[in-house]
């Protein structure tokens, strides 16, 4: 290395960024995330847009490239209404979850900020991205953006071959049902190779060309009428109950064309994309948080960042973790940067200098020492929902004061449950960790019967937890996109997932168009 | 180290696309709120950005949601102060201070309101005019532009610099800065010529190496400080100009007797925004005098115009002949291009409406460049008429004027799309008429 003067060390000075201290800050921050944090990261490609540009990223959920749809622009007017009205700034970063790690910067960041931001995304997020297991197993990381690219030169040719309103209207109805459109509980299969995709669309192509109306006309064969008399068996052919609605209308809807099956399956791969960064904002802001603050702190004791970067850091910093109170007009739920944080500061607190409660609550951590392995393993291994039921402590309830508070609809008052006392402790994280279990708290809804043969009316099922209804005009707007969809009427029974008895149904039929 | 990629000079604008899909798809809630603004705004504002509030229909995006008012669920919230377990906490009033059970609160989409673009709001206006594409396009086309000289400016094509300036600059500058002049130089040369010719001595020796000493000063100095500096250079700054092409003046005419209710002036409102877009594209300087009757007339500001009726008989003469005072007072048709456009809905005592022929004929026509008039009528109506040459006896008398002056255009009209038709000619190639500025 250079000569060892102190000034020679800083890695930057002053506001002004360019491109050598970008990747001289980049170098230093990697080498010490992988010397002290031991943090495995795809390659990382940087991208300096404007403030323009950040808004366009946020209208498209984020990722670089993205179809065309007419809510995209809708969002976009939301986020720079906010932004001009000055109620929220912007984001100094995007990151995305691809391979090369694409993180933008904001040209109008200074360069302590930039700093803060690299360390933040393009470690931290990146580090969590490759290595946790949700995001290892359901997504792809190397084929998203081909698949994208893919996606919206698609739709782009869809609306030009079959026009604007047709193609929306696939759109609309598909993205209604965005959130009944993941895989939950298996895993999704890959994403197929650009080569796989024209194969297939060559096929559909071909079948269309060679569409001969006589074959609709021949005598259904016997092969067909043995169906007809064993109900459950193709019952069983469409794999019901079918928790995945996109997947099941996308494969089985009898009036979609290929390319509007197409169409559904893009919607249904974004959705796919996303659920994992749903199930895991505490753990994955946590991370990102717990990294840029170890290593800025780091590189600020190595003499590596002056003074004034530093106080700059960390109010941008604390400005992120901020959390206030229930009863504060802020307050807008617990934030997921300061409850990450936290958690992995109390993991590294808990591992070096423990309390006999922490020896009592967490033996294998407390006092080991290895907050390091402890933490990689958390950032590997959970998500939300399991981080927080593992690891939060008694003295991180008592830090935030956390109560449960009982909400009852037919009741006039809210009722505290449980506080931060010995009592306490296990419901408070029971249903903290509860409430970050995005399978448990959506809509459970799904596919349980088609009558193919008869009125060909399709049945779903909405599993009531806790007498949790739908809510009306939206369940009924949305029920009239499934109609689209799937060509029939359509009906929703509400089930008491308990005691199994229906307490509300409704029907397509029911409702006016 | 990582890749970089510098995106700042992409394309701005990604999102236009979805933009217009968005704008498409709430088009029919956008067009009214612009139909409303038109209704409540000044004529001269149509041609302009507006704020509009989001619309509601068609652009929900429904998805399956738990409903707020069923069922048992529990809230996590921090920072405990005095509770303790069993508590009971009032629930706040519906809709008020809900804030601390219904953690997520946005704000609300009520106050929601975005900007059209100029172009946007004039697309959404014409489409109930039902214009032609050339005429659309021609509308909002922004005026010609020439450069005009705007002072001076410290950057600029090197073709743009001013010498004067940029000299005088310089010239400051060196006197500030006492940079050597030339004079000074010869000065001290001559002197060294002539001591070196003379005869050898310490005292000339040491004066020779003094000048030359100095003479090394003053040549570095002067190499330091240039002659012409970047900081000197100034340039000739233009600004861009619309094409002053002339004045025009623009009479709105309209009968405020009773008859005349909210559809009436509404459609009358929109044919003169009409005819005053197209009057702001051709003119520079464009006054809009309205001037409104009953059985008598006086000029009156916008307000009062579309919004105040009064009661009287109806004497459209009495128009003409305030719009003719108006006119010689003020407008004198040498300078001004004077367009008129009379709304009514025909009524018109019988006796008057000669008065009214010989008016335009003897004195009003040979001063416009162009009169329209439109009779606003019932939608029932309007089949009856037709294009048959019965009608209301201002009609009658009309008929007359309009074979006989080619700048005279009448029309009925009962809805928006039938306002276009009595401009046609305007918007038509006509060279000849319109070049009588």
């Amino acid at each position: 290395m250079a000569t060892q003067t102190g000034k020679s060390d800083l890695l930057f000075s002053g506001s002004d960024w360019d491109f050598t201290k970008l990747s001289r800050a980049y170098d230093a921050i990697e080498a010490i995330a992988v010397e002290e944090l031991h943090l495995d990261t795809y390659p990382v490609q940087m991208e300096i847009i404007s403030s323009q540009q950040m808004l366009d990223a946020y209208s498209s959920v984020g990722m670089p490239l993205m179809y065309r749809h007419w809510s995209f622009g809708k969002h976009f007017l939301h986020q720079d209404l906010l932004y001009r009205k000055g109620g929220r700034g912007l984001a100094y970063e995007v990151v995305i979850n691809s391979n090369p790690c694409i993180v933008y910067l904001m040209e109008e960041n200074t360069m302590a900020l930039q700093a803060l931001v690299t360390a933040h995304a393009a470690l931290g997020h990146n580090h969590f991205f490759k290595n946790n297991h949700l995001f290892k197993q359901w997504t792809d990381a190397g084929a998203i953006l081909s698949y994208l690219d893919f996606a919206k030169s698609y739709i782009a040719r869809c609306e030009e071959r079959h026009g604007f309103a047709a193609v929306e209207a696939v759109l609309d109805s598909a993205h209604a049902l965005m959130e009944q459109g993941v895989f939950r509980y298996h895993r999704p299969p890959k994403l197929s190779s650009e080569r796989q995709r024209e194969g297939l669309r060559e096929r559909l192509e071909y079948e269309e060309r060679s569409y001969n109306d006589l074959w609709r006309t021949l005598p259904p064969s016997q092969q067909r009428a043995n169906v007809k008399a064993q109900d459950p068996e193709w019952k069983k052919s469409l794999n019901l109950p079918e928790e995945n609605l996109l997947y099941f209308l996308e494969k089985n809807s009898l009036v979609l064309e290929p390319w509007q099956r197409e169409i559904i399956r893009i919607v249904r791969v974004v959705a796919q994309y996303f659920y994992p960064q749903r199930q895991t904002q505490v753990m994955n802001e946590g991370c990102a948080t717990f990294v840029h603050y170890t290593l800025m702190n780091m590189l600020f004791d190595r003499g590596r960042i002056s003074e004034g970067a530093m106080l700059e850091i960390l109010r941008n910093h604390s400005n992120v973790v901020f959390q206030p109170a229930f009863d504060d007009p802020r307050f807008s739920g617990i934030n997921p940067y300061a409850l990450g944080l936290d958690m992995m500061q109390d993991i590294r607190r808990i591992s070096t200098e423990p309390t006999a409660e922490d020896r009592d609550w967490f033996p294998d951590i407390a006092g080991h020492g290895n907050w390091r392995e402890v933490l990689l393993e958390a950032w590997t291994d959970h998500r939300d929902e399991s981080f927080i039921r593992q690891y939060l402590s008694p003295t991180l309830i008592r830090k935030w004061r956390f109560f449960v508070l009982g909400d009852a609809a037919d009741q006039p008052h809210y009722q505290v449950a449980s506080i931060h006392n010995e009592h306490g402790y296990d419901k408070i994280r029971a249903a903290l960790a509860h409430s970050y279990d995005v399978g448990a708290n959506r809509p459970d809804i799904q596919v349980v019967d088609v009558d193919l043969l008869g009125d060909r009316q399709l049945r779903l099922q909405h599993k009531v937890k806790h007498g949790i209804l739908l809510e009306d005009t939206s369940r009924d707007a949305t029920l009239r996109h499934i109609r689209r969809l799937w060509g029939y009427e359509v009906s929703l029974a509400a089930v008491d997932a308990e005691t199994g008895l229906t307490v509300h149904e409704r029907s397509t039929s029911q409702i006016a168009e | 180290m990582p890749i970089f990629i510098d995106r700042r000079l992409n394309p701005k604008d990604k999102s236009l696309g979805n933009r217009q899909r968005f704008l498409r798809r709430a088009r029919e809630e956008l067009k009214r709120s612009i139909r409303d603004q038109i209704h409540a705004g000044r004529i001269a504002d149509v041609d302009a950005e507006h704020v509009v509030p989001m619309p509601e229909r068609g652009t929900g995006e429904p998805t399956f949601n738990n409903a707020r008012n069923s069922g048992k669920r529990q809230h996590i919230l921090p920072g405990n102060r005095h509770f303790s377990p069993g508590d009971l906490i009032p629930k706040p009033g519906q809709g008020g201070g809900a804030g601390a059970s219904s953690p997520g609160n946005t704000v609300s989409e009520d106050d929601f309101r975005f900007v059209l673009s100029r172009e946007e709001v004039l697309d959404l206006f014409f489409e109930d005019l039902e214009l032609p594409d050339m005429v659309k396009l021609n509308l909002k086309e922004i005026l010609a532009f020439k450069p005009r000289r705007a002072g001076f400016a410290a950057t600029g094509s090197p073709t743009n610099i001013n010498v004067g300036r940029t000299m005088r600059n310089s010239h400051g500058r060196r006197i500030a800065l006492r940079r050597p002049k030339q004079e000074e130089l010869d000065a001290i040369l001559e002197e060294l010529a002539m001591l070196e010719l003379a005869p050898s001595s310490t005292a000339t020796r040491q004066r020779i190496a003094a000048l030359r000493e100095e003479l090394d000063r003053l040549e570095r100095r002067r190499k330091r400080i240039a002659y012409v500096d970047p900081v000197d250079i100034r340039f000739n700054r233009f600004d861009p100009q619309p094409v002053p092409n002339a004045n025009a003046v623009m009479f709105c005419l309209m009968d405020v007797s009773g008859s005349m209710g909210e559809r009436e002036k509404d459609l009358a409102k929109r044919f003169f925004v009409l005819l005053h877009l197209f009057l702001k594209r051709r003119y520079d300087r464009i006054e809009i005098v309205f001037i409104r009757h009953t059985h008598e007339a006086q000029e009156v500001d916008e307000e009062t115009f579309f919004n105040c009726t009064q009661s009287g008989g109806t004497v459209v003469s009495t128009a003409l002949e305030e719009m003719h005072r108006i006119v010689r007072q003020r407008y004198p048709s040498n300078e001004w291009n004077i367009y008129a456009a009379q709304a009514s809905d025909g009524d018109n005592s019988v006796t008057d409406s000669e008065r009214c022929i010989a008016l335009l004929d003897g004195k009003l026509m040979r001063l416009c460049q162009y009169f329209a008039y439109v009779e606003i009528i019932d939608k029932r109506e309007a089949h009856i008429f037709g294009s048959t040459e019965n009608g209301t006896s201002l009609w009658h008398a009309y008929s007359a004027i309009d074979l006989k002056w080619p700048n005279f255009q009448m029309s009925r009209i009962a809805t928006p799309a039938d306002i276009y038709p009595v401009f046609r000619q305007l918007f038509g190639r006509q060279p000849a008429l319109l070049k009588r500025a």
